[in-house]
């Protein structure tokens, strides 16, 4: 048993030096090179600018408060949400308290601001990264009159700007119905810009 | 449910099993060490590996001796990364400027790593830095899973082998899986990551300034190169704290299929391979029947649980499925079925906060790692796992008829049998043994975000994740704090290595049988008959030992929830 256990020592201290080297920093450098010529601008987090101002990136959602802009689902990253240096979510369960309070606070207020009937459940549920950019269509939808009041627009002008930013699942079933929150907001500034 | 959501879990089942076969021929090339067309390219790092190391390939092992070598190289694998975490402060790749892991912190996410669980008690982005990341976590990533498969690879040799006093050689085994099977695909996969959105960096974060003027700080990173060998090697360790959920981890409904793929697909393949290096390839689709089964039936119930939706919501307006802590872009079907996928094996990735599902729609997740994560199970892990409630399965059936069990061409005799009850006793041990203590200590009340039952789960979930490998959590735990860092890494210690241990032994005994050919006699292996033989005893063994605390979580909370009773 000594020594087989002996036997292994030198095995066991190179093949960890050597797999560190191999998969801990080559693989990754290598795949960085990779990334770096063939993808850029994936492999630097999709990233949105405006002339030399990063304005965010086409993955991450963004928190938008405002009456004159769309707005995404509430958000558990960081202490004020949609923090993408601290992505997560509320962790509340089913039968928590916590929860449905949250919840009717946020009906409460859709209410006021944005009321439609049946309450789109993904605007009112936090999303698993806090940094979901996407809203279903009907979450968009029900934003409508409210952006194009605030914003003095047509709601129909609103209303295909929605729909044109509306994704539909490939083979239909891949993936789900969305709307990118962030996306949709700069469409709808630039169309306003045009005017 | 929608006939869209169905549509997605029919075809992930296809591909899974249109995968076993081809993933399987060449998990056999590596398992008899024959050349495959990338010994041409990667043949020299192999040798090379070997003779800096002063390995000899060719140098048979026995079981002990196998055993020996394999721990202590997982013993040197965790101190290396204990190392670099502690170190992290003053090694370089950290743009963030993040000091070193705490001694807890750090043995726990070492010991989680090196066992393939990838627990992580810490949020990535706000604890690690690149080279933390790169060089203390992704190659731990590889070489777990390729210890699981070397263990698996052994195991068959069990069977395979006649009246041989060895089981192969665990440094050939391990440096062949890692350079032929998991680099070449990660290199791959990565690659198709990249391209769809997931960033590879050596930049630590961005600034930018949102539309409505606030700042927005996104955390960047080499993302790509880890998310591959996570998902590939079931190993689940995000590089955010959001995991799979991460937009930045799993963009795209696509991404999402393959990363559920890349969970089961060397998973599905050691299936295969088991039944070819037997030598009857039925052998393998049996066991990957019994594993369907269990797999479908799990399936159904977490998909129709969250379509259905949380009554506490629905009592508020709220109709339709179950949103919160879940993503636009998965929706329900999508959501459901990875939680299985990553439990059914020992993933633990999650694209949705398993702790917002409902009540009886976690308990899947829950109810699966209690099982053993057997339903094709973790890299390796998943197979040796199975074939010992296999052997267990023999023996009941030869209980029945009198006769003395036989399986794939080997007697099943007490010393298998002991030695394969010992094995999977250690996860109930520790599961229902550590839960308890922390269900009563202080410090173990201390952790749980939710009251009333749904924080007892979140204890149980972390000790089976734990125990069990898997690495997935119930996330409301507040799991950061050196009681739970050292109950938690104690358990996945004893729940990676006294599994292996016992496995191995079996491995050395049925090596050293000779062969009996199948008679009329011999109760059938491949049958409708064994697989249902299979199916009842894992569930009762699991149902039986599991159940109990079953009903003081989930059950207790799902029947909370809908008699209106909120905590």
């Amino acid at each position: 048993m000594f020594n087989d256990l002996k036997s292994a020592v030198r095995p066991a201290l190179v093949l960890t030096l050597l797999f560190a080297a191999l998969l801990g920093i080559a693989y990754p450098l290598a795949l960085t090179g990779i990334g770096q010529t063939l993808f850029p601008a994936q492999a630097n987090g999709s990233l949105i600018r405006d002339g030399d101002t990063v304005v965010g990136s086409d993955l991450i959602g963004q928190k938008f408060t405002g009456p004159t802009y769309f707005r995404g689902r509430p958000s558990a990253a960081g202490a004020d949400g949609y923090d993408a240096a601290a992505s997560g979510s509320s962790n509340l369960g089913p039968a928590s308290r916590a929860l449905t309070d949250r919840v009717n606070a946020d009906i409460t207020t859709l209410a006021e601001t944005t009321p439609s009937s049946p309450v789109p459940p993904d605007l009112v549920t936090a999303s698993a990264s806090g940094l979901d950019p996407h809203i279903s269509p009907e979450a968009a939808f029900s934003q409508v009159n409210r952006i194009a009041a605030a914003r003095r627009l047509p709601a129909a002008q609103v209303r295909s700007l929605v729909a044109a930013a509306v994704e539909q699942p490939a083979l239909g079933f891949l993936g789900e119905p969305q709307v990118n929150v962030l996306l949709l907001n700069r469409a709808l500034d630039e169309s306003v810009a045009q005017k | 449910m929608t006939v869209a959501g169905w549509s997605l879990i029919l075809l992930f089942i296809a591909v899974t099993i249109a995968l076993a076969k081809p993933m399987g021929i060449w998990l056999f090339a590596l398992y008899e060490g024959r050349a495959t067309p990338l010994h041409r390219v990667l043949g020299p790092v192999e040798r090379g590996f070997y003779r800096l190391a002063g390995i000899d390939p060719n140098e048979e092992q026995g079981w002990r001796r196998y055993a020996l070598h394999m721990l202590l190289f997982n013993v040197a694998l965790l101190l290396f990364t204990y190392a670099v975490l502690r170190m992290q402060g003053v090694l370089p790749g950290n743009p963030q400027g993040f000091g070193a892991v705490g001694a807890d912190g750090a043995f726990n996410t070492a010991v989680s790593f090196t066992t393939n669980t990838n627990w992580q008690w810490y949020s990535g982005e706000t604890t690690l830095s690149n080279l933390s990341q790169m060089l203390g976590l992704t190659i731990q990533n590889f070489l777990s899973a390729a210890t699981g498969v070397a263990i698996a690879f052994a195991l068959f040799r069990g069977f395979a082998r006649r009246e041989m006093k060895t089981i192969g050689n665990f440094w050939a085994d391990v440096t062949r899986v890692t350079l032929y099977l998991l680099l070449p695909i990660c290199i791959v996969y990565a690659i198709f990551l990249i391209s769809s959105g997931v960033p590879q960096t050596l930049a630590g974060s961005i600034d930018a300034t949102t539309l409505e003027g606030a700042k927005q700080t996104i955390a960047l990173g080499p993302v790509a190169s880890q998310e591959a060998i996570k998902m590939l090697g079931t190993n689940g360790g995000g590089f955010f704290n959001a995991n799979s959920a991460h937009p930045f981890e799993n963009p795209t409904a696509l991404t999402n299929l393959v990363q559920m793929l890349s969970i089961f697909s060397i998973g599905v393949g050691l299936t295969w391979c088991f039944g070819k290096a037997v030598g009857d390839t039925r052998q393998g689709w049996a066991i990957l029947a019994a594993m369907g089964v269990l797999f479908v039936a799990g399936v159904t119930v977490a998909y129709w649980q969250e379509a259905t939706g949380n009554p506490a919501l629905h009592q508020l307006g709220v109709m339709g499925g179950n949103m919160e802590g879940k993503e636009v872009r998965f929706g329900i079907a999508a959501s459901a079925l990875f939680a299985v996928v990553t439990t059914a094996a020992s993933c633990g990735a999650v694209n949705a906060m398993h702790d917002s599902f409902t009540a009886l729609g976690g308990m899947i997740p829950l109810f699966n790692m209690q099982l053993g994560e057997i339903v094709v199970g973790g890299v390796g892990a998943g197979i040796y796992g199975f074939l010992l409630f296999a052997i267990l399965a023999v023996f009941v059936a030869g209980l029945m008829v009198g006769r003395t069990p036989e399986y794939v061409g080997k007697k099943i005799e007490a010393r298998e049998v002991k030695l394969a009850v010992l094995a999977i006793a250690i996860l109930p041990l520790v599961i229902l043994g550590f839960t308890a203590i922390a269900s009563v200590l202080p410090a173990g009340l201390a952790g749980p975000l939710n009251k009333g039952p749904h924080g007892f789960s979140e204890i149980l979930y972390a000790f089976t994740s734990g125990a069990g490998n898997n690495g997935s959590a119930f996330a409301g735990l507040s799991a950061g704090t050196p009681f739970y860092n050292g109950m938690l890494g104690v358990a996945m210690w004893l729940g990676r290595f006294f599994v292996i241990i016992p496995a191995l032994a079996i491995a050395g005994s049925l090596a050293a049988k000779r062969h009996v050919p199948a008679t009329s006699g011999s109760f059938p292996t491949t049958g409708g008959l064994w697989v249902g033989l299979l199916v009842g005893v894992i569930l009762i063994l699991g149902g039986l030992t599991f159940l109990p605390s079953l009903a003081l979580g989930p059950i207790a909370d799902h029947l909370a929830v809908t008699s209106g009773q909120l905590f």
